[in-house]
This record gives C-alpha cells, sequence and structure tokens, in this order.
C-alpha cells in the first residue's frame, strides 16, 4: 500500500518551496533593503590614499629656508587585513620588538579593523627602502610618503614653532584633520597652519585582498590633487637669531631686535632654548616630555611671555608724557642729593642739578621722581588722579599692558594699572607719592621684552611703531600681512623725542650708565635699566637703536638673575647683536669671548 | 523492445536542459570568480575556468555513456556498486591523500578523486534497491534499521575521514524515507530537535526548560486530554529536559572547536571577522554588494580581487550574487526549485519504485547540497564544505552529480517499460 504515501511529495514539495521562499527573501534583504554591505564592499576594494602636500617653507628676511621640508614614510595597518607573516622579520624591519607590534596592533584594531590608521610613523628614506622591497610580504600594511620639517639652522624653535599629530579636540573642530595627521602646535607653524597646510590631495585606488593595488577608481574620477602650502617670509635674521642664542648661552633671558621703520622682528630670543629638530620625528613625544620637565624651562617664551617691571628703562616713558603733558620741558632742571635722596635715592654719582639729557645719561632716580610728580600734580588737571588717567592713556598708546595680537603665539599683555586699581587698592586715597614707584619703573607696572623693545622702536621712530610681527609676507614677497601696515602712532609728539635721544645717545658713550654698550662708528642710543628681584639677583636690562639717525635696528635684552646694573651684561649684548647686525661679523672678539664664557645661570 | 532508436527516446528535456544550463551558469560563474585578464580564453587549461570546461565535457559523456547502458545494470547491480563504493571509502582511509584537513582524496596522476562524492549514488542505488523490495516496510522495525545501516556506512566512513560535511549530506535521505512511508512523526522529531537545539544554545538552557515547563503547565490546565495522558505528558517533558542539558554537553564536548565556532557564528553568538567568520562576512559582502541588478558581467570587486575565499568553489555562489544582484539571485532560486520539482514531478510518474526511490534520493541530495551551500553564503547555515551542485569547480562532484542525475534520467525515459 505504498501508493498511501503519494500525497506525503506535496509535504516535501512544500518544504523545498518554503526554504526556497525564506532564501529569496533573505537575499532580497541583503541585496535590496540593506545597503551596508555595498559600504563594506566598497571598503574592501577602495582604498582611500591621501596625498599630503608639502608644507609651506619658512624664510628669513635674506631668503635663508629656516624650515623645509624633507621626505619620510608612515607605515599604515589595516587590521582585518592583516594575515599570515613572518612578524619577527616583519619587526626586525621596522626596527621594533614583538611587543610593540602587538600593542600597536592592538591600538590599530581598537581604532578600527577596517580602516587603515597609523602603525609606525616617519621612517626615513633609507629605512624605509629595506622595508619596500618585503612590503608585499605582509598583508594589511602599506607606506605612505609624507613630509616632515627640516631645520637647515638649529635656531629659532619658539618662533618657529612645531608640528605634531592631531589631538581628538583638533580633529573635532576641524573637519580637515583625520587621525595621524599633523598640525602646527606652537609659533609660526600653529598661527599660520591655514596657509602653511596647503590641501590634501585624495587619490581612490583598486586594491585586491592582499593590498595590492589594482588600479585607480574610476579612472581617477574622484581623485582630488594637492596643493602645496604657502611660504611664509619672516623678517627674522637667521644670523643675527643665531648670534643671539649663542651669546644668551648659559644665560637666562630674552633678546628681541626689531626693524623700527616696520616692525619686522629681526632676533626673538628666549633662553635657554632648544634645537627645533628635537621635535621631529619618531623621538618627538619623548623630547617633548624632557623639554616640559626641564627646570629651566626651554618651553616657555620669555620673549614674549615673562614679564618685568621695566625699571630704569620706563624713565624714557615718563619723560615722554612729562614733555607732552608739559609737565617739564628739555630745559627744566632738577636737583639730585645723591643717596640721600627723598622719597627715592640716587645710585649714581653725578652733577646736580640736571636736564633731561643728563638725567637719562645718569638714570637719576630724584629726577624722574620728580618729572613723574610734575605729572601727576600737573595743574591741566583738576587732580592727581585725572592726570594719571591722562598718563595712563598716553603710556598705553605705546602698546603696554596688551597683546600687540600680531602673529605672535601665547603673549603676555603685562600690565599698566589702570586709575580704577589704586581707587580700589588705596580706597581712592592716593596721589603720586603713593604711586612713586612708577616714576622708576618698579611697582605694579609688568612689561615682556618684546613690549621693551618696542618701546625702544617708538623712540627710535620718533612717534610711531607697526605691532612687532615675525611674518611679514605670505605665498610671494609683495603679498604682505596685516601686521605689515598696521601703522599706529602714540600719543606723543615727535619733537619731543628729540631731547630724549640725545641723553640716550649720552647713554652708551663713555660716561654714560652703558657705556659697554658703544661702538665706533655707529651712534648708539639705549638706556639701562635694573629690574628688582625678589627672589634673587636683579635682572639686568638694557634697550637700545641704531643707528641714532634713520635708525635700522631697536633690541630689547634682559639678562635675569646677572645682578648689578644694566650696563653690565646687557648692553654689552645688545652691542654686540648691533656690531653683528651691522658688519656681520665680531671685531670685538675680547668683548665677545667675556660675554661667550659668562655664565649666570642660579645654581 | 529492447530496439531503441536512439538514446533520446523518451528523455525528459527538461531535466536535461536544466542540467546543460546549470553547467553553462556554473562554468560563466567561474570564469568570472578567477577571471584572468591575460588569459581570457575560456578554454584556457591553464586556468580554472579551463579546466572546468573539460570536466564539462567529459561528464557530457559520462552522461551519454549511462544514457547508452542498458538500464537493467542499475537495479540488478545496485549493491553491487555501493559494495565497491564503500570499498572505496575504506580506502581511501588507508591511501588517501590529505587536503585542507580531510582524508577524502585519491590522488591519481595529476587527478584527485573524491570517493565520498561517488557514494552518494551509489547508496542511493542501494537504498532504492532495498526499499522498493516488496517485502520491506518502513512501518516495521526490521526494514528502519536496514535502511538505516545503509545509510550509517557511508556516513561513518565519510565521518573518519574528517569530511563533516560530506557525511551530513545524507541527512537528506530521510525525505526519501518519509516519502517511502518512515513516521512523520520522525521529520517533526528531527525538526523539533533542531529547533530546541538552536534555541537552547542561543538563549541558554534555562530559559528554554522554563518556556517548556510553562508551555507544559498551560497544557495541563487548559486541556482535558493532556490530564488523562499525564503520563505521557510529564515523561515527554522529562525527555526535552534531559535533551536540552544534553545539548550543552554535546556543543562542548562532542563538536569540535572549528564546527563550535561556525555554529556560535551563525547563532550570532560570536562575531570573529577575521577569523572563522571571514568567510562568511566577506561571502554576505559580496552578495550583498550585488544589489538589485547586480555589478555586471566581470565587474565584481569582491569575488575578482579575492576577498571571497573558496570563490570557485563552496562559494561559488557569490560570484553570482555579486555580478547579477537580486534578479540574477532569484532567477537562479526560481531554477534550482523548478528544477527539484521537476525532480519530484518525474519520480512521482515512475511506475517502478525503485526508480521513484531513486529519483527521490537525487531530488532529496541536490535539495540538500543548494540548501547548505547557499545557505551558508548567504548566512543562513553554518559553513558546511559542500558544493553546489552544477556550478562549483571541480572534477569529482561534477561527474557525481552528473551520474546521480543521468542515472535517474535514463531510468525515466524507461518509465513505461520499467516496472
Amino acid at each position: 500500500m505504498k501508493s498511501n504515501y503519494s500525497k506525503r511529495k506535496y509535504v516535501i514539495i512544500s518544504i523545498f518551496l518554503v526554504i526556497g521562499l525564506v532564501y529569496l527573501l533573505r537575499l532580497f534583504y541583503i541585496q535590496v533593503i540593506e545597503d551596508k554591505y555595498i559600504l563594506s564592499a566598497q571598503n574592501n576594494v577602495i582604498r582611500k590614499e591621501t596625498i599630503y602636500p608639502s608644507r609651506g617653507l619658512i624664510l628669513d628676511r635674506n631668503g635663508k629656508v629656516m624650515v623645509a621640508n624633507h621626505v619620510v614614510y608612515d607605515i599604515l595597518i589595516t587590521p582585518n587585513q592583516v594575515g599570515r607573516m613572518d612578524t619577527l622579520r616583519f619587526c626586525n624591519l621596522l626596527d621594533i620588538t614583538k611587543v610593540q607590534f602587538i600593542e600597536l596592533y592592538k591600538k590599530a584594531r581598537k581604532y578600527s579593523p577596517y580602516k587603515a590608521s597609523l602603525f609606525v610613523g616617519q621612517l626615513s628614506k633609507e629605512d624605509f627602502a629595506y622595508l619596500q622591497e618585503s612590503l608585499h610580504e605582509f598583508p594589511g600594511f602599506f607606506s605612505q610618503k609624507r613630509t616632515l620639517r627640516y631645520y637647515p639652522y638649529p635656531i629659532g624653535a619658539l618662533n618657529l614653532g612645531d608640528i605634531g599629530e592631531v589631538n581628538q579636540r583638533e580633529i573635532d573642530r576641524d573637519n580637515y584633520y583625520s587621525s595621524g595627521d599633523y598640525i602646527g602646535k606652537n609659533g609660526l607653524e600653529r598661527f599660520y597652519e591655514q596657509e602653511l597646510r596647503g590641501q590634501k590631495g585624495i587619490e581612490f585606488v583598486m586594491v585586491d585582498v592582499f593590498n595590492r593595488k589594482k588600479g585607480s577608481y574610476k579612472e581617477g574620477k574622484y581623485d582630488t590633487l594637492a596643493h602645496p602650502g604657502k611660504n611664509l617670509f619672516t623678517g627674522l635674521d637667521a644670523e643675527l637669531q643665531a648670534y643671539g642664542e649663542l651669546l644668551m648661552h648659559n644665560k637666562l633671558g630674552s633678546i628681541v631686535a626689531l626693524e623700527p621703520s616696520t616692525g619686522e622682528i629681526l632676533a626673538l630670543i628666549s633662553s635657554p632654548t632648544y634645537d627645533p629638530a628635537l621635535l621631529v620625528g619618531r623621538k618627538r613625544g619623548e623630547n617633548f616630555n624632557k623639554l616640559l620637565n626641564d627646570s629651566l624651562k626651554p618651553l616657555y617664551n620669555r620673549a614674549l611671555m615673562a614679564t618685568y617691571p621695566p625699571g630704569s628703562t620706563f624713565k624714557m616713558v615718563n619723560a615722554l608724557v612729562a614733555l607732552q603733558e608739559n609737565a617739564i620741558t628739555p630745559d627744566t632742571y632738577f636737583s639730585c642729593q645723591g643717596k640721600s635722596s627723598q622719597p627715592i635715592k640716587c645710585t649714581h654719582n653725578h652733577m646736580t642739578p640736571l636736564s633731561l639729557e643728563n638725567g637719562i645719561q645718569q638714570s637719576c632716580n630724584p629726577f624722574f621722581w620728580q618729572t613723574f610728580r610734575n605729572i601727576l600734580n600737573n595743574p591741566r588737571y583738576r587732580n592727581s588722579h585725572d592726570a594719571y588717567e591722562a598718563w595712563y592713556n598716553i603710556v598705553k598708546s605705546f602698546g603696554l599692558g596688551e597683546k600687540f595680537n600680531s602673529d605672535l603665539m601665547f603673549e603676555s599683555a603685562g600690565n599698566i594699572p589702570s586709575k580704577a586699581y589704586y581707587d580700589k587698592a588705596y580706597n581712592g586715597q592716593w596721589n603720586a607719592m603713593t604711586v612713586r614707584s612708577l616714576a622708576i619703573g618698579q611697582g605694579e607696572i609688568l612689561i615682556t621684552p618684546i613690549q621693551l623693545a618696542n618701546m625702544a622702536a617708538i623712540i627710535a621712530n620718533r612717534g610711531f611703531y607697526y605691532p612687532p610681527h615675525l611674518v611679514r609676507a605670505i605665498h610671494t614677497r609683495e603679498n604682505l600681512t596685516k601686521s605689515a601696515t598696521n601703522k599706529k602712532t602714540v600719543s606723543v609728539d615727535r619733537r619731543h623725542f628729540y631731547p630724549l635721544i640725545e641723553g640716550m645717545e649720552k647713554v652708551a658713550k663713555v660716561g654714560g650708565t652703558a657705556s659697554r654698550a658703544s661702538m665706533d662708528s655707529i651712534v648708539v642710543c639705549g638706556k639701562t635699566g635694573t629690574v628688582q628681584n625678589p627672589h634673587g639677583r636683579d635682572h639686568s636690562v638694557f634697550i637700545a637703536f641704531a643707528p641714532k639717525d634713520n635708525p635700522k635696528i631697536a633690541i630689547a635684552v634682559i639678562v635675569e638673575n646677572a645682578g648689578d646694573y644694566g650696563g653690565t651684561w646687557a648692553a654689552p649684548i645688545t652691542s654686540l647683536m648691533m656690531e653683528k647686525y651691522f658688519y656681520r661679523e665680531i671685531r670685538r672678539k675680547e668683548k665677545e669671548k667675556q660675554i661667550l664664557e659668562a655664565d649666570l645661570i642660579p645654581k | 523492445m529492447r530496439e531503441r532508436k536512439s538514446i533520446f527516446h523518451n528523455l525528459d528535456w527538461y531535466l536535461v536542459g536544466f542540467y546543460l544550463l546549470f553547467v553553462f551558469m556554473g562554468l560563466i560563474s567561474i570564469y568570472a570568480a578567477v577571471y584572468n585578464p591575460e588569459s581570457p580564453s575560456i578554454l584556457d587549461r591553464s586556468q580554472l575556468y579551463g579546466i572546468q570546461f573539460v570536466w564539462i565535457m567529459s561528464s557530457l559523456l559520462l552522461a551519454t555513456i549511462i544514457l547508452m547502458l542498458d538500464v537493467k545494470i542499475f537495479s540488478s547491480f545496485s549493491y553491487l556498486i555501493y559494495g565497491v563504493s564503500m570499498l572505496m571509502l575504506i580506502l581511501v582511509l588507508l591511501f588517501g591523500k590529505v587536503i585542507s584537513g580531510s582524508k577524502s582524496w585519491f590522488h591519481i596522476g595529476g587527478a584527485s578523486l573524491q570517493p565520498a562524492e561517488f557514494a552518494k549514488f551509489a547508496t542511493n542505488l542501494a537504498l532504492a534497491s532495498f526499499l522498493s523490495n516488496l517485502d520491506n516496510n518502513l512501518k516495521t522495525a526490521k526494514t528502519v534499521f536496514i535502511a538505516g545501516f545503509i545509510l550509517l556506512i557511508p556516513t561513518a566512513l565519510i565521518l573518519l575521514q574528517n569530511d563533516t560535511g560530506s557525511a551530513i549530506v545524507y541527512v537528506s535521505f530521510i525525505l526519501v524515507l518519509y516519502r517511502e512511508g518512515f513516521s512523520g512523526n520522525f521529520l517533526i522529531l528531527g525538526f523539533v530537535t533542531a529547533i530546541l537545539f538552536v534555541f537552547t544554545l542561543m538563549v541558554g538552557k534555562y530559559l528554554v526548560l522554563g518556556i517548556i515547563a510553562a508551555i507544559t503547565i498551560v497544557l495541563f490546565l487548559i486541556t482535558q486530554k493532556a490530564r488523562k495522558n499525564l503520563f505521557t505528558l510529564f515523561g515527554l517533558f522529562a525527555v526535552i529536559v534531559a535533551f536540552v542539558f544534553s545539548v550543552d554537553y554535546a556543543f562542548e564536548n562532542i563538536l569540535q572547536d572549528h564546527q563550535k565556532e561556525r555554529i556560535e557564528i551563525l547563532l550570532g553568538k560570536k562575531t570573529d571577522l577575521k577569523g572563522a567568520g571571514y568567510n562568511v562576512h566577506q561571502s554576505l559582502i559580496a552578495i550583498g554588494s550585488g544589489g538589485f541588478a547586480g555589478k555586471g558581467f566581470l565587474q565584481g570587486t569582491q569575488t575578482k580581487y579575492k576577498f571571497v575565499p573558496e570563490q570557485s568553489t563552496d562559494f561559488i555562489f557569490c560570484t553570482v550574487g555579486e555580478e547579477w544582484g537580486f534578479l540574477g539571485s532569484s532567477l537562479f532560486v526560481f531554477l534550482y526549485l523548478g528544477f527539484l520539482v521537476r525532480l519530484l514531478y518525474a519520480a512521482e510518474r515512475q511506475r517502478s519504485a525503485f526508480s521513484r526511490i531513486y529519483g527521490y534520493g537525487v531530488a532529496s541530495i541536490l535539495f540538500f547540497h543548494m540548501a547548505v551551500n547557499v545557505g551558508m553564503t548567504i548566512g543562513l547555515a553554518p559553513v558546511i564544505g559542500i558544493p553546489l551542485p552544477f556550478f562549483s569547480y571541480g572534477g569529482s562532484s561534477l561527474w557525481a552529480f552528473t551520474i546521480l542525475l543521468f542515472i535517474f534520467i535514463k531510468m525515466d525515459s524507461y518509465r513505461l517499460e520499467l516496472l
């Protein structure tokens, strides 16, 4: 009775059809509805290769390249394409240990098993040459060419800045960047990141399962070209910068040299400094930590960030305010009782009474106290508070107490105390006597070295300045930056500068407080200062410009803990800098040797 | 009667047509899967497609020879053929060559031969011969036992070769047994067992037990009949409990690691896209990225760039899915279903029980192969390395399936004469 079972064929046909239907539905789902597989397929075969543009160069004022590029190779990994391979040989070629290999692999896998990420970065051309031949034996790994910074001269680290891998915050802020990209972290590299970086290009290539290139995707229809970054033309003088760094060796402090007529920074030295090459390449992180933990703080840009009471150098500003406000005239004489002067004693022996010219030459404290008192007790104003306000406004016009906001990273504003500040501090009860320290640049007043240098430039220019800036032009020499055209005039008439400059000329001559700054054929005008340092020996300060007529350079030098007066260390350093700038060589070898051998770092 | 006009007389051209179509589609797919632009000729024997072409030609010769043979040979010598086939399975265990972990290949000259492929039609012949004997009735334990024994011998021998995939194929004969009177309860039992197995592994044994207990209690409370058969009800419950517990044990202790892994990946309990899950993942990407209309002939990037492993053999369906899209793959499913239904139709029209049972065997084996092979490429079945009949690259399997099918086609052409 086997035919009884013939109806069972329907059951069997049903099983066939049900399975068929389930498969059809499944196929419909994965092929028509779900589109993640299309993406995965593209991820499999299409590799997006980033073409990194070469970063813009940074040149000095004479066309010397200060920051250049050289080629390195990154090894990238796509973890889920890594296959059977001779790991030990690979480690040897890359010069890493097996433990490091595993760690790096885990890190990459955590980032993404499908997407390529950096495995080992910045192999030199030579190192890469060995690896390149056998890279195809290591599935999942491929190379990418990129350029790295190279410094022909080991100088200007903090000005030039450095580049490093982008962090997550930077990626979130600007979607131009992706993991492993480089970005300016400090200095010009950071400030001009947009100009320097150029535009990345993208190339789509087809690869097989072994990551071998099989050609471009759709004949390069979606590829974009890389545009190189723009060059920066700075006002820096590489030779002067190098010489300044040399002079400041074994000293703490700053040198800022400006071209007064343009505000271009000729040299910006913060000491101690470091070789910018330390922050390039695979040792970057390690070296950065060393610098960060150095007790002398080489990463701290003293020239821009350190603030000091300007000391006697500030007397010049007070003199200019007094002349402008008619609180004194060039013919006003004040007397000096030397060490018994009240309320501020004099530290020099000189004739008395004396005029502005000699007051500056001798840096006479009683002279400037009386000048300052005249400013605040000026009959022009209802009271000394209003007079102070007038003083304050003129002082601020010198660019003091605020940032220049040119192209300097991490400037300090310094401090010029406002009327409101004293009202609060003294409950409204204060007068010239209360704030007398301001007369000689002490007290609450704080100035950065670059502000000091700019002060010298203003005097050199007889009343105007361009905010000090590093870069004069971008891309072409004619394409000037905003700072280079941002002329500012101070609130002191041009004529008032002349008597002051006469005094400054005497400073740098025999008999002045900075005779050590003198040079034979070029007339130098300067002003010494001593910054009282409650923590140790006083700081030595000197500002100067030269030549007297049509000045080419204005300088401020601060040597911390140098003791004595500004004339001892800061003035000869200034003088040597000027000699270098004007003659390109040093003839006063004895003087140079003395500076080079000095070790003024507090032990 | 002996005087036949031609071997094509009474031939079922539908089945032959399906066969030729599949073999051709298979060749095209292999060509696309391993396409080498430097040897574009489909006849180039340095390429897999060139070799497959030779296999196809020889298969056609083989089919012709089968059609020329006396149809009685198959019924008369069925046990002999079975015996020889089993002997081969034993010999391969002794002298075979190990290829990817399985000792299932004879290496003769330059060619490799896989006896397990040929054991399928031999077993099918023996089973048909046995069940067609009117003395044997699948309602009796003895018949079931002997039929089971016929199936168990090749299964065990192939398992010993460590070729689980080929061994599992013998499960498909349960459909033949069912058609011939084997209790449908076993089919249901098998189905329930499979469901319980999968659920136990997926959601854990305690949850499954909870659900079963709940169902038992509900049955007890709401049906009169259940209360009367208290003993049966709780007996059944006890059996299920025992089974659920044994699943865990079996899974952990009996299955090999790679088998466990494949099942865990299929059930979504584990993802290992680089290891065991890689094949299925890449296969899904290839098929899924085909979209509605496919990427076009030779345009499949996933297969062309070798992302899918075994793309010319076990994963040949990926090429179909990627290059011809949903249109192509659904056409494939329809064609295959049509082929299988035509086989069942032809089997049912046999006057001889032997031919009918053999026909069912052919349909069941081909169905099982298709279901598991395609199922694995679309993530519905575990990765079991069995070929897609007529499509996958490989001489042994193509020859074996050709013999399997054409013996039936031969029988079918004599359907009016055979009794």
